[in-house]
């Protein structure tokens, strides 16, 4: 526990730190979406990593949130703040009413089922033009304000999405550690012994869905208040299935991978600039390479090839 | 009209209802009947579309475990291949459409050799990421080498619309319909009636036992990645002619046939064929009669609802139906 304390501390500190490193705003800007994607993945690591429960839809309780936060903001004058609540507890407690009939399917029935209601309300996103704008989108979302601070640029903004991003990182991990999370990991491994065991497997994955689903709102509102603009095309199917691949190639079952995987695949595109018009058969051929060549995610691959890098140090390691 | 006289008695209004419908032509209730067949017929050969896709995701499922996401990318293939060979080569469409299929079961070959053979420990999620990394490269690739463009292939034969029985049917949509019914018996014949189909089959039962009783497991392996791009380049091809062709109909036209072939239980027999079927037909009736801009949500609610109802989807007797 100690030891979880001190790597958590100093990724705080990495984290308050960076900007005085990185002072140009195009990079803050970035640094920004790695934070909320963080958050994402974070979230659905709960579910899928330790809970073991795939989503492929998980895209929808993100763009719920933003256009929760969205619509009530800029076409209701709600307060951000306010909004950002109501958001999110309407989309948990749809979360919870849904969970409990799709939570019951498993494997590829569980993927097709939540893929099928990420395309849904993405197609009504779209297609509810006088509520959300349509597929040309919502704009003049407020900025979030806090007394005399708003949060109206990239420098302030990097702040307050890592200080949320930090808190629900501290929170995940204290869950994974608690009794919650052994429960969590006991369904992955085997539903029935978690059951025989006392766990109540059903009602822990609809929770576990439910707090995945409200981070997940939670992070769009905070997209959607430091982007003052959402469009459909960001909640579509692709990024549901991009959250998947943060996680596993972060490394299912850890919250430090899910921030490596949030870091590399939110910094990729941005890197493989250079190819141009090659950037997304660079990307295609990375994922396929990463998930072959590093099959327990980042979190276990980055160590594995620095010891193959350094055979002396592994061998010392291996002694000690 | 019910708001307008809360008192009137059903009388009234049966005379009321007769007196609207008199006067709306005759004519105009031929129309709708005529506008359902067409729905139909047009749901029918999308349905055929999505079952052929759907076997093609059922057939590799129940050799690995694998939900291959890079099946519609086949489907892309399909007709972006025909397409070039047809204007670059100047292939008459005869020989271009089994090129196209022979050129996109190789590619299903060296997808299946480089990412899926060497992983002999890997999860079957990190397989799926793969499947979506060859997606991503396929796509990428087209996307290059064919551009943005949305290009239509040349109907098989012809456009004119036949009549028959009111319905307008384009010459197309009975090629999708003796096309897809080929295949099922074709498909049918291997599974049952050759060795190799019956080793692919005791190897969707049970892995281990079938190489255990001599079955090369590997090669079964492959053999579902080729009967799958082949079938999907197929859809691919005979669908262009109606619905145009572009880098990215795969992605779309990829997740029906998952869902054709969750409704039909992952079996790769008939049930597959029927579940694209009933969700063509239902997407269409729905698309034409509710809203067009809804259509693909149609789908997907028809399927969610199939899902709760009926969570081993809609026609799985047993595990022996599982092909």
């Amino acid at each position: 526990m100690k030891r979880e304390m001190v790597k958590f501390l100093i990724l705080t500190a990495v984290v308050l730190l960076a900007p005085l490193l990185f002072t140009g705003g195009y990079l803050m800007n970035v640094l920004v979406f790695v934070g909320i994607n963080t958050m994402l993945a974070v979230g659905l690591n709960l579910l899928l990593g330790f809970a073991g429960q795939i989503s492929l839809g998980h895209a929808a309780f993100f763009g719920l949130g933003a256009y929760g936060s969205g619509i009530l903001t800029a076409t209701y004058a709600v307060n951000p703040w306010l909004a950002m609540l109501l958001s999110a507890g309407a989309v948990a407690l749809l979360a919870f009413l849904v969970g409990f009939p799709i939570l019951k399917l498993k494997g590829h029935y569980l993927a097709m089922a939540t893929l099928g209601l990420g395309i849904i309300v993405y197609i009504v996103f779209n297609e509810t033009v006088d509520l959300t704008g349509g597929p040309s989108g919502l704009s003049g979302i407020p900025n979030l304000s806090f007394w005399k601070l708003t949060f109206d640029n990239d420098f302030k903004n990097y702040y307050l999405i890592w200080g949320f991003t930090l808190l629900i990182m501290l929170l995940s991990i204290n869950l994974v550690n608690s009794r919650i999370g052994r429960a969590l990991r006991a369904i992955h491994d085997s539903e029935v012994a978690a059951r025989v065991m006392g766990v109540n497997a059903r009602l822990l994955k609809v929770q576990v869905f439910t707090l995945s689903a409200l981070i997940s709102a939670v992070a769009g509102s905070l997209y959607a208040h430091t982007m003052t603009f959402i469009s459909p095309a960001s909640f579509g199917f692709h990024f549901s299935i991009e959250l998947v691949t943060m996680v596993i190639i972060g490394g299912l079952g850890s919250i430090y991978g899910s921030l490596l995987g949030a870091v590399l695949l939110t910094l990729l595109p941005e890197l493989l600039r250079a190819f141009q018009d090659y950037d997304i058969i660079v990307y295609g051929l990375l994922l396929i390479s990463m998930t072959m060549f590093m099959p327990g995610g980042l979190v276990k691959g980055i160590p594995a090839g620095i010891a193959l890098l350094l055979p002396g140090r592994r061998r010392r390691g291996e002694h000690a | 009209m019910l708001n307008q006289s809360p008192t009137c008695s059903a009388g009234d209004l049966i005379i009321a209802c007769a007196a609207f419908i008199s006067h709306k032509e005759v004519q105009s209730t031929m129309d709708i009947s005529q506008q359902l067949l067409q729905y139909i017929v047009s749901g029918l050969s999308t349905g055929a579309i999505y079952a052929l896709i759907g076997l093609g995701f059922a057939i590799i499922y129940n050799s690995t475990g694998i939900i291959n996401f890079a099946q519609g990318e086949f489907v892309m293939l399909g007709a972006v291949l025909t397409l070039s060979f047809i204007s670059a080569l100047q292939l008459p469409l005869l020989l271009a459409v089994p090129l196209a299929i022979a050129a996109t079961t190789v590619i299903g070959v060296i997808f299946e050799r480089l990412t899926i053979r060497p992983l002999k420990n890997a999860t079957p999620l990190s397989l799926v990421i793969i499947t979506i990394g060859v997606s991503i490269l396929l796509r990428g690739i087209v996307m290059l080498l064919w551009g943005k463009d949305t290009r239509a292939l040349p109907a098989f034969s012809g456009n004119d619309p036949l009549s028959i029985a009111g319905a307008t049917i384009l010459p197309q949509h009975l090629w999708i319909f003796a096309l897809t019914g080929l295949v099922i018996i074709a498909n049918k014949l291997y599974f049952y009636y050759s060795i190799s189909g019956k080793a692919m089959r005791a190897c969707s039962f049970n892995r281990r036992a079938a190489s255990l009783v001599g079955i090369d497991v590997k090669r079964m392996v492959l053999f579902s990645f080729m009967i799958s791009a082949a079938l999907g380049s197929m859809a691919g091809i005979i669908v262009a002619p109606l619905t145009m062709t572009a880098y990215d109909v795969g992605i779309m036209l990829g997740l029906k046939g998952f869902c054709a072939a969750i409704i039909g239980g992952m079996s790769s027999g008939l049930g597959t064929v029927i579940g694209g079927l009933i969700l063509g037909t239902l997407e269409s009736l729905g698309a034409g009669l509710i809203s067009s801009g809804y259509k693909d949500a149609i789908a997907f609610i028809i399927l969610l609802l199939l899902l709760f109802i009926r969570p081993q989807g809609l026609f799985k007797k047993g595990e022996t139906e599982r092909v």
